[in-house]
Parts: C-alpha cells; structure tokens; sequence
C-alpha cells in the first residue's frame, strides 16, 4: 500500500517540529542548531534543552496584522450575549460596522470554557489561526492562555476608550495593567430561588443545606463558581493565598451535600432549565440569568449575594497569536468601550458592565436597570463579591479532578 | 460480490483470468481499506499510545509526552470501574428492554400488515419518525416529561408509586429508559428487515404438525429471526455502552448514575487528562468486544455477521 504523506499544514508542522526536536538532541542542543532546526524563538530553547520531559513553553510570535487592509474581523461570543431586535440582528454591532467600514463575523459559538478550549488547543499551542481574530473566554481561561502565551499583546494606543475601564476590573492577578485582555461583560454567582416554593428566601449557603430543600438543589459546574461560594461559606478569603487544606474542606462539605441527595443536580447552563421545570426549588446560579428566566417564564425568581460573599468572573476578550486581525479587534474593543454603546448593550444581556459611564449613560435609557445592582453594582454590592484567584497549573490540574470525582459519583 | 474473486481457482487453464480479476478486486477494495487505515487504524494506534503517555513535569494543564505509563490503565480502571460496571449493566437492562418492546412492534408491522403495504410502511415510518428529531432535543423533551412538576411525577406520587420526596429524572431508571427509546429504531429496524420477509407457511407449517403457537413462535419464528435479533441488539447494546448523553447530568442522569462515557468526556474536555481518557476508551472498546465475541458465539450465529 503506498502511504500517502501527510496532507494537513497542521500534522506537517507537528512533524516538523518533532523532528526538529530530535535533531536537536543530536546536535548536543547546540543554541544554534536548535534554532535552526526550530526556527522559533529562544524562549522554548533553554527549556527544551535542559530537560527535554520538562514543560517546553513555545516562545510563540504574533501573526503579522493585516488589519489595514482586510477590513474584516471573527469574533467567537457566548450565547445571548450581543443586543438582538427582532429580526434578530445586533443594532449595536451594526452600527460599528458602518461607523468602522469592518465586516464583522460574529459566532455565537462558546457554550462552555473546556470545551471551547479543547476544540482549538492544538492550533493554539502552534501560533495557528483558529479561525476567529477575537474571542471572549471565562477569566480562568484566559489567565491559562496568558500563562501559556497563546495571546497576542493589546496596543493601548488603539484603544483610547480603555480609560474608562472600571477599576475593579482594570488589575487582574494574571494581566496587570491589561496589557493582553480586555473584560467584556461580568457577572456574580450566588444563590437564587423560586420565591413561590421558597417564600422565605434563602440567606447564606448553609439554607442551601436546609431539609425542606432536600433533592430540590441545583449547583454549577463551573468549579470556581460552586467551590468558591462554598469556600466563602466557611470563611476562607478565595482572592487571597489558600491552599490544598481550604480546598479540601469546601470538597468534603460539598460531597456530602451530593450524596446525601440535597443536592439534585451539578450542570452548566442548562441549570435554567431545571430551575424553569421545577426540579429545583433553589440554586446556585449566575446573576444576568435571573433577570432573563424572569423577563422569559414569569417573575418568580429571586437572586442574592450570599451573606457569607459572591463571586465576580469576567468574560474577556483575547486576540490569539494566530490571528490576524487584531487592529481590528481592538477597533471593535475600543467601540464597546464607549459608555453610551455600553450603556446600550447592558440594557439588553443584563450582566456586569466594566465601562465607567455606563451607568450615567443607562440612566436616560432606563433608570431601573441603572439602579439594579446586578448589571451596576455600587461599591457596596462590590465589596461582598469575590474575584477566585488564579490558580498554579499543578492546583488546576488537582482542583478540577477532586471536582469531577464529586460530578461523576466515582 | 468481490469477494468471490479471491476464491480458489477450480481449474489452472483459468488462473491468468482469475489471477487479474483478483488485481481488480483490490483495486476495488482500495478505497474500503484507505478508508480504514486512515479512519480507524491510524486512530486507533494513535489512541494506544495516549493512553500510555506520562505527565510533563512541572507541565501545564493537559501537557503529556510519548511514554509508557501503563499505570494509566489501573489508575482509570480504579478511579471509574463502578461507572464501568454501571454502563455495560444499563446498556444490557436497555437492549432487553428495547428487544422486548421492539419484537412485537416489528413482528405486527413485518408479518400481521403484510396485506397493507401502506399501512406497513406507515407505520414502519412512525418508528422512524422520532429520529427525524435531535437526539439530545427528543433527551431534553424526556427530561421535561419526567420533571418534578411534569406530568408523571405527581401522578405516580398520588397512586402512591412514587415516595411523596421521590423523583424520576437523575435517576437510574431515567437513564435506562432514555437508552431504551432513544436505541429503539435501531432495533425495529433490523427486526423487521428479517421478519418481513419471513415465510409464513413455515409457521404454518408449525401449527400443521400440531406445535402450540407458543412452540412455533420458540421453535420456528425466533430462530427464522435470529439474525435480525443479533444484529439489533449489538446495534442497541455496543452505542448503548459508550452513551454519554443520557446519563449526563445536564440530561436524564445525576451524579448518582454517570456511566464511563461521562468519565471519558470530562477527562477528554474538562480535566485535558487525555491519558486516562485513552486508557479508559480502550477499556470500553476491549470489554465490548469480549461481551460481544461471547454473544456472537453463544448466539451460533457466526456466519451471519
């Protein structure tokens, strides 16, 4: 049988990058032989030539801009997450398309962080264009790409509107000073009911554990959202410096909630849907989804921070090394960061805003929704959320397995 | 057929003929065999030596290198073998299930309609129909049926079937009966396939030499359709086995009823621990086919696959 050679750009380079590898083992890992052989930066070569079992980081490089003269930018988003009318365009991206003369191609196409991540890895780990200029992942996702250098450098000067970054927003542990992301729309987790089930309301995490509840729970398994409430819940400061032990106790509390069967059912977004056919009374939940399940299937649903602390995420754009088109990216930043656009799109998804002025422009749109403390909270509501810190690969690595043993029963 | 090419030759004045037949019944079977090698083979080498691959160290998330760590076969067998025992005991309790529904369905529809072609194909198409539908939407309508304030559930609450704090969704049975539905077509299907076409005068025949309808249906029809129920049942058992939707618990199943492939995907997607995912994938593949191997044995019927 005659063996075709490879075909795929993606499988030729994974071979040529093998067999550079092994050349430079040969050559005594000779700087310039490893180069050569490589033709990457000499970020990877120290690594790669102390030990060759270690972590070889990719000193990956950004693909050269060709912003200027292809007016065009993907951009992947989660879902409900962009202003629609009722033909179902987005009024505020189609005006930045005919303000900016940018074709925008915008993919409702991230339903969740893992697998998003584990569809373009691969891609990512090469410097590959995987097929989107922008995307807006979870905070956690993209504190792992940064760590990973999977991300293209912002050029602030681009985005001028980045001043109106809100400050509880502006230094993340993994990005100070926001040099490689950009917030796009934030949120809380904390608890929420059906307030004719639940008529009394629910207060802290431990009514969460009350019998009247019993099989009636529902928990996230976004891991940071669930264990974090439950960390705040025994008193550990989740920004700060915890460690195995912290983690360890919020784990035991959590397995016997799940199998003494209070808890009925740890799930992603289809939480809603448990919250909307009854199988659960009370949840931990996200706090834009409240507001939407009781505009869509009537008004009987309350959230509230937790008395013991919330938790504050961020989805945050990243221009990946692959990508093409990060001018274009940042034209499209810099245009949701003007608070009037802002202002227009937090009307409309109801999650946290990270544009200053936001709120002042929301107020002649409509003062309700700029007084509600989900979409803008005041420095109050701020203080009783909690940003789960960044964690080291090793703990990632431990954390989520000891979370998915509790998800999968085994 | 190809394959007759490659039969012995009877005579030697025929084998140049013969022997360039056999040059076209490869040629023939080109495509098949790339299609395997790239499709099936290849990946499944690949997937060998994941499973035997060690973590970098001091690597990122999801960082391994080629070696063989055999270990990864115990540490994956250990950490899910309940989950493994779970999903090959649903997938049985689920192909049962659907055997018992779907003969009778397949056996009115190929045998007691055959004066009615219409009405055959009919109902042959309502069979289908359901697939006409998302599998993970017909899962969710399910999830909705059997909900807490569903229509079921307080019903069986009132005819005390069901305790007052009972519920159905995230249970076994939930699970087992989402397999059973959702499987059903490639049941019938096959079934009917053989008992459509079927001779009755064999039955009659049965009933001639004075067997009861239930000896004929034990001694003539099931034999008569025991191709179509080996062919069902590994249609229905083998995807049954590595079904993950079902029992998910954003579906029908709960932390209480994960089957190993929910264990295969949150080391595949969430935890990126693709080792112990290739490990446990390779488990899955050996048990099926050993259960399968017996069954086809035990079922003597060799020669029909």
């Amino acid at each position: 049988m005659p063996l075709q050679p490879p075909q795929d750009p993606m499988i030729i380079e994974a071979i040529k990058h093998s067999q550079a590898m092994q050349r430079a083992k040969r050559l005594g890992m000779t700087r310039r032989g490893f180069l050569g052989a490589v033709g990457l930066g000499a970020g990877a070569l120290t690594l790669a030539a102390c030990a060759p079992t270690t972590a070889a980081k990719a000193a990956l490089t950004p693909a050269t801009d060709v912003s200027a003269t292809e007016k065009t930018l993907v951009w992947d988003n989660w879902p409900s997450y962009m202003d629609e009318d009722d033909e179902g365009n987005y009024p505020t991206l189609v005006a930045f398309q005919q303000q900016s003369g940018i074709t925008v191609t915008y993919n409702v196409a991230v339903d969740d962080n893992n697998t998003y991540y584990a569809k373009v890895k691969d891609q990512l780990a090469l410097g590959q264009d995987i097929g989107t200029d922008t995307v807006c992942l979870t905070d956690w996702m993209v504190a792992r790409l940064v760590r990973l250098g999977y991300i293209q450098t912002l050029d602030h000067a681009k985005i001028p509107n980045i001043s109106n970054l809100s400050s509880a927003f502006a230094n993340p542990d993994f990005d100070k000073g926001r040099q490689l992301s950009l917030p796009w729309q934030g949120g809380f987790a904390g608890i929420c009911w059906n307030t004719e089930k639940v008529p009394n309301g629910l207060k802290s995490i431990s009514d969460l554990w009350s019998p009247d509840l019993k099989g009636r729970v529902g928990v996230l398994s976004e891991m940071r959202d669930t264990m974090g409430l439950i960390m705040l819940s025994q008193g550990v400061d989740i920004t700060g410096s915890w460690g195995d032990n912290e983690y360890g106790k919020a784990v035991d509390a959590f397995t016997e909630q799940v199998s003494n069967g209070q808890v009925r059912n740890i799930k992603g977004n289809q939480y809603l849907n448990d919250l909307q056919n009854e199988d659960t009374f009370a949840a931990i939940c996200w706090s834009g989804d409240i507001t939407s399940l009781n505009a869509t299937a009537g008004n009987k649903w309350q959230f509230a921070i937790p008395d013991s602390g919330g938790t504050l995420w961020n989805d945050t754009f990243v221009v990946p090394m692959g990508s093409k088109h990060k001018a274009n990216a940042e034209a499209v930043m810099n245009y949701y960061y003007e608070p009037e656009v802002a202002a227009e799109l937090a009307a409309w998804v109801n999650y946290i805003s990270p544009v200053d002025g936001a709120k002042e422009a929301m107020d002649a749109i409509d003062p309700d929704l700029a007084s509600n403390q989900l979409i803008f909270p005041d420095a109050d509501t701020l203080s009783t959320v909690h940003i789960f810190r960044t964690l080291t690969p090793t703990e990632e690595t431990n954390y989520d397995a000891q979370f998915q043993k509790i998800l999968l029963g085994s | 057929m190809a394959f007759t090419a490659f039969s012995t030759p009877t005579s030697t004045a025929a084998e140049p003929a013969v022997r360039k037949r056999s040059w076209i019944a490869l040629v023939l079977l080109l495509p098949g065999i790339l299609y395997l090698l790239l499709f099936f083979i290849a990946p499944l080498i690949s997937l060998i030596f994941t499973s035997f691959q060690q973590p970098v160290i001091d690597g990122d998330i999801g960082q391994y290198s080629a070696g063989f760590q055999w270990q990864n076969y115990t540490d994956a067998v250990g950490q899910y073998l309940p989950l493994i025992f779970r999903a090959f005991g649903y997938a049985i309790l689920a192909t049962v299930f659907a055997l018992v529904i779907s003969y009778p369905m397949a056996y009115f529809i190929g045998v007691k309609m055959r004066r009615w072609p219409l009405a055959q194909s009919l109902l042959l198409t309502l069979v289908i129909a359901p697939f006409f539908i998302s599998f993970l939407l017909r899962t969710l309508a399910w999830k909705q049926i059997f909900s807490d304030e569903g229509p079921v559930v307080p019903v069986l609450k009132a005819l005390s079937v069901l305790p007052t704090d009972g519920h159905i969704t995230g249970t076994p049975f939930a699970v087992v009966f989402g397999l059973t539905y959702n499987f059903i077509p490639f049941m019938t299907l096959p079934l009917y396939a053989v008992l459509e076409r079927m001779d009755v005068r064999y039955i009659e025949a049965g009933a001639d030499l004075y067997a009861s309808p239930w000896t004929t249906f034990r001694k003539v029809t099931i034999p008569l359709s025991m191709p179509g129920i080996v062919s069902g049942t590994l249609l229905t058992f083998i995807p049954a086995a590595g079904d993950y939707i079902n029992a998910s618990n954003d579906f029908l199943g709960s932390s209480q009823t994960s089957m190993v492939g929910n264990a295969i995907e949150a080391n595949f997607l969430v935890l990126q621990n693709y080792p112990i995912a290739a490990a446990l994938s390779i488990v899955l593949m050996a048990v099926i086919l050993i259960i399968v191997g017996i069954y086809v044995r035990r079922a003597g019927t060799e020669d029909l696959i």
